[in-house]
């Protein structure tokens, strides 16, 4: 039997002035297991708190309740003052007579006797409680970003600047990302390269951050604070410790079939290759695909001009097993494949480009040198027509549902370029709606429109067809209320942003939620935004969905913080009120790891000793530092074994019984 | 809206509302605050979440003489952990259309998705379902005598 | 605003209307855009805001092809192709006879017409 004191607070006469809180003491004290029975004006005052500290030292009370304001409010500062009194925290309970009774109740008959039945649910609720001790894990002070955009980049800075290791983990051979490909960025048209190289080669120089280039998470294991993540180093066949960036191998190689990945396969490269002349590490990378020597065994003309002699074929791929205490996705994203759009002709017209091979055709380091050109006969191109939203705000299963957000911004900029440097151009934009929210954006497309002279036109483009070399674009002039059909040379499509399509496979290694999009779930939507319901994991940059650069940054930087304040954390103190597993009952049959949203329960073959009978069995196992306590295992249950401390099934059976009574 | 003084005296009902610790407990806090009244009859047992109600909760309370449950969580797609609510949603289906069944009424069990910034809301809700038990009148049904002082 | 015909042409063709982001991608590529009065899009509209009097009124429901492309590449499935199907059959029912006989069809034909706009034809005429 519990020995339990029960506090009953005036709240000045917020409280006192619709219960009778004398009446409440009274029916309170004959409540079985009561010992003691006070009412005070302020129990959250320095006077209320020594009140129960008191008496939990003069009646050794085991529990104790107080009636006042919502424990929202208030069961922090009475568990703080019931720990000082060397009672644990978890005995205390509050039953909110303030918020859910005397605030709302005008009858002052009606609201003590509701006041009384309250005060008897947490009593019964007491009876059951048990003390409760936080575990503590152990933070390993390393984080793990995955992704080197600028998201990653900015992200991995940010953290190493706060002085803890940092490890980059990009797929392709070189770090940058979508934003190393972009000509120049809106709305300043700063060049892309001028502002995001310094950043790589800021993160290659700083020796807090470790770059894994070519490399991929191939595993996760663990918790917040201790995961353990195996990276798979793919095999370059190239040392890149000897390389020294010359490029002379790239210019030798007589392979020339592969597409150049970051010129959008505008052009091919060498099956050796550099993949830019600013890349992070400026490395080479034989693609084993093209490689005329690893097909045939033939050729070898890398290793014989590498003076070097960094060229070793017999390379393979290497494993680095590596813990970290945090995670960030920053996994970015692709433009959607255009092949159910047929009306565009994406596969049909070669002048007819996505934005982003806009972009290397507008770029000096690109495949035209900066000369925009008509891919098709390399001409000069005079007529130009961008459409938006192609496959964007899409609900017909052929695209996307969302908006893609940066389009507009990037769609007045190519227009604005392209009219700047060709002013003999005529530039149409078929718009459904130009959403320009974000500093300096809109001042930026009325200048496309108003300084530089783009036709935008309100509407949509039908079908591109071509007619003796040129490109028909029938489309629907809204606010005129009449059908175009432009000639025009070069179709310019906004198409959809994607998120990458890794993320979903490193999103359930990570046990990450993500939305039916593939997009990274928030742990709340505003609140929360750069964190991963699952405790450890951070969002970063497109990974959690569209956004332009400097949203990026912001966001790279927030998750930074986020991380940095996990990783300054020597301990991690955990909720103790988490599920727990009964292992004599539980039946093994994971209907609760199944539908635990965090990952946190697994299956373990355990010797157990059921009433003498000592044989080993499946159970189910909490990992109570990554348990938050929603309590939906113990629910799903079938065997009763799961329950949930601090809600247990019977101390909220009590409380049903109490207030039923 | 309190109910009037004559229906008082004659019969009570008794209702208990399931909060979510993180939305709808937060609600009946906002209500309480913007002094929102509802009957004396709602008497709220927090939950960390939707989906730790167990049906048999509601069952426990049917049985120990409730007129109505209520179960009250976050909005779908606001749940604090992402997902309790849909498990909450999909088993109160099931348990009240057993409940139906066993001749339970329909509208003496509800759920209901109340953010914390809904303090209106809880107030209106349990006015509302506290009317609808009332006209409903005493729940007889599922009731352990036993359990009868 | 004919609130009974609207809610009639809604049931008959299926349609949404209010699914509609009017981007104009069903006028960008209807092939029979310079022969209609009201457009693909109009139409939505126009049936959203009950206007089918001058719907049912207009050669536009006629001159339609049937021909589906703003059906297949309306980004939302607005389906505007089947709000003018909709149109015509109230056109249709009122009068209570075909526009056009069957055997009317095949003098009408132009040479260059496509398959599947006889087809269309015959969907287009009857009850």
């Amino acid at each position: 039997m519990q020995k339990i004191g029960v506090f009953i607070c005036h709240c000045g006469t917020n409280i006192a002035a619709t219960v009778d809180v004398e009446a409440v003491t009274e029916a309170i004290k004959n409540e079985p297991g009561v010992v003691y029975a006070a009412n005070y004006q302020y129990m959250c005052s320095e006077n209320g708190q020594a009140l129960i500290k008191n008496a939990i030292a003069e009646y050794g009370l085991t529990g104790v309740v107080v009636c006042s304001c919502s424990p929202r409010m208030h069961e922090a500062t009475f568990r703080k003052a019931a720990q000082e009194a060397g009672l644990n925290p978890y005995m205390v309970e509050i039953a909110n007579i303030r918020e859910h009774c005397s605030w709302i109740h005008k009858d002052k008959v009606e609201a003590t006797e509701k006041a009384i039945i309250l005060a008897r649910a947490a009593i019964a609720k007491v009876h059951l409680n048990a003390p409760l001790i936080s575990g503590q894990s152990d933070v390993t002070k390393r984080a793990l970003v995955i992704g080197g955009g600028i998201a990653g980049i900015q992200t991995a800075l940010d953290i190493a600047e706060a002085g803890f290791e940092v490890d980059i983990v990009e797929k392709s051979p070189t770090i940058g990302g979508k934003m190393a490909q972009l000509d120049k960025t809106f709305p300043t048209l700063d060049c892309a390269a001028c502002i995001l190289t310094p950043k790589m080669v800021d993160a290659k120089s700083n020796d807090k951050i470790t770059l894994y280039t070519y490399s991929e998470v191939e595993s996760v294991k663990g918790f917040v604070g201790n995961f353990e993540v195996s990276i798979r180093k793919k095999a370059r066949y190239v040392n890149t410790d000897l390389c020294t960036g010359c490029g002379e191998c790239t210019t030798k190689c007589p392979s020339r079939k592969a597409k150049s990945e970051f010129n959008m396969g505008l052009m091919n490269r060498g099956a050796i290759y550099i993949p830019f002349a600013q890349a992070i590490p400026n490395v080479a990378t034989i693609d084993p695909q093209y490689c005329i020597h690893m097909k045939t065994g033939k050729c070898g003309l890398c290793e014989k001009v590498c003076s070097a002699h960094a060229i070793d074929f017999k390379q393979q791929d290497e494993i680095v097993e590596q813990k970290y205490g945090a995670i960030v996705m920053a996994t970015g994203f692709n433009l959607i494949n255009l092949d159910q759009f047929d009306e565009f002709g994406y596969s049909k017209y070669p002048d007819v480009v996505t934005s982003l091979e806009f972009e290397r055709l507008m770029n000096a380091a690109g495949p035209t040198e900066g000369t925009l050109l008509r891919p098709s006969n390399h001409e000069h191109p005079h007529t130009l027509v961008f459409v938006q939203c192609v496959g964007s705000r899409d609900t017909s299963g052929c695209g996307k549902p969302y908006c893609s957000k940066i389009c507009c911004m990037y769609t007045a900029k190519h227009a604005m370029l392209v009219r700047d440097k060709y002013p003999d151009t005529e530039v149409y934009v078929f718009y459904i709606d130009v959403r320009t929210p974000g500093k300096n954006f809109d001042e930026f497309y009325r200048r496309a429109v108003e300084q530089y002279g783009v036709h935008y036109i309100k509407g949509m483009v039908g079908k591109v067809t071509d007619k003796d070399g040129k490109l028909i674009v029938q489309g629907s002039d809204l606010l005129e209320n009449k059908q175009l059909k432009i000639e025009a040379d070069m179709v310019v499509l906004a198409a959809a942003v994607e998120p990458d399509p890794s993320a979903r496979s490193v999103a359930s290694m990570l046990t990450a939620s993500i939305d039916t999009n593939d997009f990274m779930t928030e742990a709340h939507a505003k609140l929360r935004p750069v964190e991963s319901p699952t405790a450890g994991i951070f969002l970063s940059g497109m990974a959690q969905g569209p956004k332009d650069i400097p949203e990026t940054v912001s966001q790279a930087s927030a998750c930074a913080a986020k991380v940095i304040g996990l990783l300054a954390k020597d301990h991690l103190v955990n909720n103790p009120c988490v599920a727990q597993s009964n292992e004599l009952r539980c039946n093994g049959c994971s209907n609760c790891e199944k539908v635990c949203p965090y990952g946190a329960i697994s299956y373990i073959e355990k010797e157990v000793n059921d009433h003498g009978v000592r044989e080993v069995r499946r159970i189910a196992q909490v990992n109570e530092a990554v348990c938050q306590g929603c309590g939906a295992c113990t629910v799903t249950c079938p065997s009763g074994a799961m329950d949930l401390k601090g809600f247990s099934t019977n101390q909220i059976m009590a409380e049903v019984d109490a207030i039923c009574r | 809206m309190s109910l009037n003084e004559e229906t008082k005296k004659e019969y009570k009902p008794l209702i208990v509302a399931f909060c979510c610790n993180w939305c709808s407990y937060a609600g009946a806090d906002l209500a309480g605050s913007s002094r929102l009244t509802y009957p004396t009859d709602v008497k709220i047992i927090r939950v960390p979440c939707s989906c730790r109600v167990n049906p048999l909760f509601v069952l426990r309370a049917f049985q120990r003489g409730a007129d109505g449950v209520i179960i009250a969580g976050c909005h779908p797609g606001d749940c604090h952990y992402t997902s309790g609510n849909y498990f909450a949603r999909r088993r109160m289906t099931l348990l009240f259309s057993m409940l139906d069944y066993l001749g339970i009424e329909r509208e003496r069990t509800r759920v209901e998705w109340i953010s914390a910034a809904e303090g209106v809301k809880f107030s209106t809700t349990m006015n509302e379902f506290a009317k609808t038990i009332h006209e409903l009148g005493e729940n007889k049904k599922l009731r352990d005598l036993r359990c009868e002082e | 605003m004919d609130k009974f015909l609207q809610e009639q042409i809604l049931r008959m063709s299926g349609v949404n209307t209010r699914k509609c982001m009017k981007c104009g991608k069903c006028s960008g590529t209807c092939p029979a855009y310079d022969e209609m009065e009201y457009h693909p899009h109009q139409f939505v509209a126009m049936v959203e805001s009950g206007d089918i009097d001058a719907l049912m009124q207009s050669n536009s429901i006629w001159t339609c092809l049937s021909c589906f492309a703003c059906v297949e590449r309306c980004p939302r499935s607005v389906e505007p192709a089947n709000l003018i199907e909709a149109v015509r059959l109230a056109v249709i029912r009122q009068q209570n006879a075909n526009h056009l006989k069957a055997q009317e069809i095949p003098e009408n034909l132009e040479e260059k017409l496509p398959q599947q706009a006889i087809v269309s034809a015959f969907r287009k005429y009857s009850k």
